[in-house]
């Protein structure tokens, strides 16, 4: 009977096309029991809302090196918004300058990890967003 | 509105997350499905299956595209996707890994795609992705593409759920005794070989063909429970009934020979439908699903009955050796 996992989508928006972070973390994420879906490199927003949609994801994990995070990111979470998943945590990971991290987190974005970041903090930060609203099933 | 009627009005968040009430085998789920099971039984389940690094998905991608873009003018069908990749048998964790190569299917309504993990399913399959199919069939996708986990001999439940199963099979991965062994060769209905632009395609391809010519499914049938040699004339009325698995070649990175594939498939299913297979694999398919269900229903309300206690204290004495396996089996049962 009900066996739930956490699904989370690790997606690269964007043009950058470096994958270790994003295959690290998928890595982390999996290896903590949850289902991992990888998308590959340089995705739409739109292409990222609609994998999450389709996968009905728990989370969003964004990997961005490229500097156009407060280009994509916004974009991002609209869309989500706008297929009536708002209870999906999006997550940032990257080069981010310090800076910007405060608009992220004013677009709904949870948590935004720099270099250096341990996966642990991520697979524990992810399972308390997650769990934290979840939403019950049966 | 029930979240079944959403699903059946079109509605892709409810989709969405009935697959995932359905994936994990919740109450509501199972009632959902209740509602949906009506309306299924129209969808063309194809099965894509075959050794990892074949080229599955990039094929899967493809063949939706071929569908979605017929060029005989035939009106575009619609499209779900299920892929099923393993789940760590450690962790139980996944990677679900099949949508990096269908990016041609981004952007058309037409189109769905839902990755699954085999949550430690053996069979090439997750439990519950018959189930999903029932979804996407209440749902109205007319084609849905089912593709296994990475698949070596034995993983042949998929050809139990789908009604075409196309095995996909590439240069340079057997010889011809790979070719004979029993398994999953003997399930296609289709066989293809992809990467065909690579070294080695006419060896693959003699093997595969010798294996089919050894098969001859057409000489020796079942007749009133026995095995009997047709004559010629039974023969001639028996070949109209009987498909013959062929090979097909594709590139699928190029798209190449997939509009045939799609064609093919087409034409199976028409098979099927014109010689009353298509019922009989129904038959054999929902006869199957009913079992495991009692089964799997059996056992559950037997724990319920039996106190843990009492499993434990019979598991020990199967452990010390003072009863057999089979007499805990009666002594279980007839608490």
């Amino acid at each position: 009977m009900a066996e739930r996992k956490i699904r989370v989508l690790i997606a690269k928006p964007g043009l950058d096309g470096h994958d270790r972070g994003a295959k690290v973390v998928a890595r982390a994420l999996r290896d903590a029991g949850m289902e991992v879906i990888y998308t590959g490199l340089r995705q739409t927003p739109e292409m990222i809302a609609e994998a999450a949609l389709q996968e009905d994801v728990d989370a969003v994990g964004l990997s961005i090196l490229s500097g156009a995070h407060m280009a994509l990111v916004p974009r991002v979470m609209e869309l989500l918004r706008a297929n009536g998943q708002d209870h999906v945590c999006v997550f940032v990971g990257g080069i981010i300058p310090d800076t910007d991290v405060p608009a992220l987190l004013a677009h709904g974005v949870k948590a935004v990890y720099g270099p250096g970041t341990s996966t642990e903090k991520i697979v524990e930060d992810i399972r308390h967003y997650v769990l934290g609203q979840m939403i019950p099933q049966g | 509105m029930k979240l079944a009627e959403q699903v059946i009005a079109g509605d892709r968040l409810a989709l969405a997350r009935m697959l995932s009430l359905v994936e994990n085998d919740t109450p509501q789920g199972r009632s959902e499905l209740d509602e949906l099971f009506p309306h299924t039984g129209r969808a063309h389940l194809v099965g894509i299956t075959g050794a990892p690094g074949t080229g599955k998905s990039s094929l899967v991608n493809q063949l939706a595209y071929a569908f979605r873009h017929p060029i005989d003018g035939s009106s575009p069908l619609r499209v779900a996707v299920i892929a099923v990749d393993p789940s760590s048998p450690f962790s139980g964790g996944a990677l679900l890994g099949d949508r990096v190569r269908m990016r041609d299917l981004v952007g058309d309504p037409g189109v769905f795609i839902r990755s699954m993990a085999s949550r430690g399913a053996l069979g090439g399959l997750a439990r519950n992705t018959a189930a999903v199919a029932q979804v996407f069939d209440a749902a109205g996708f007319e084609i849905i593409l089912i593709e296994t986990v990475g698949a070596g001999q034995g993983e042949v439940d998929i050809a139990r759920l789908a009604h075409t199963t196309i095995v996909v099979e590439a240069p340079g991965l057997g010889d011809d005794i790979q070719a004979i062994k029993a398994g999953i060769l003997e399930i296609a209905d289709i066989l293809v070989i992809n990467k065909a632009d690579r070294p080695g395609v006419e060896q693959t391809e003699r093997a595969l063909r010798a294996m089919l010519e050894l098969a001859k499914p057409e000489r020796i049938v079942m007749h009133h429970g026995r095995l009997a040699v047709l004559s010629y004339q039974e023969e001639e009325n028996e070949a109209a009934r009987v498909w013959k698995p062929f090979i097909m070649k594709t590139i699928a990175l190029r798209g190449e020979g997939v509009q045939e594939l799609a064609q093919a498939v087409r034409e199976h299913g028409e098979h099927l439908r014109r010689n009353g297979e298509w019922q009989r694999r129904e038959l054999e398919r929902l006869d199957a699903e009913l079992q495991g269900l009692v089964q799997a229903e059996l056992v559950a309300r037997w724990r319920e009955r039996v106190p843990e206690e009492t499993y434990q204290s019979i598991l020990q004495q199967v452990i010390k050796r003072t009863i057999s396996p089979y007499q805990a089996v009666v002594k279980l049962l007839e608490k």
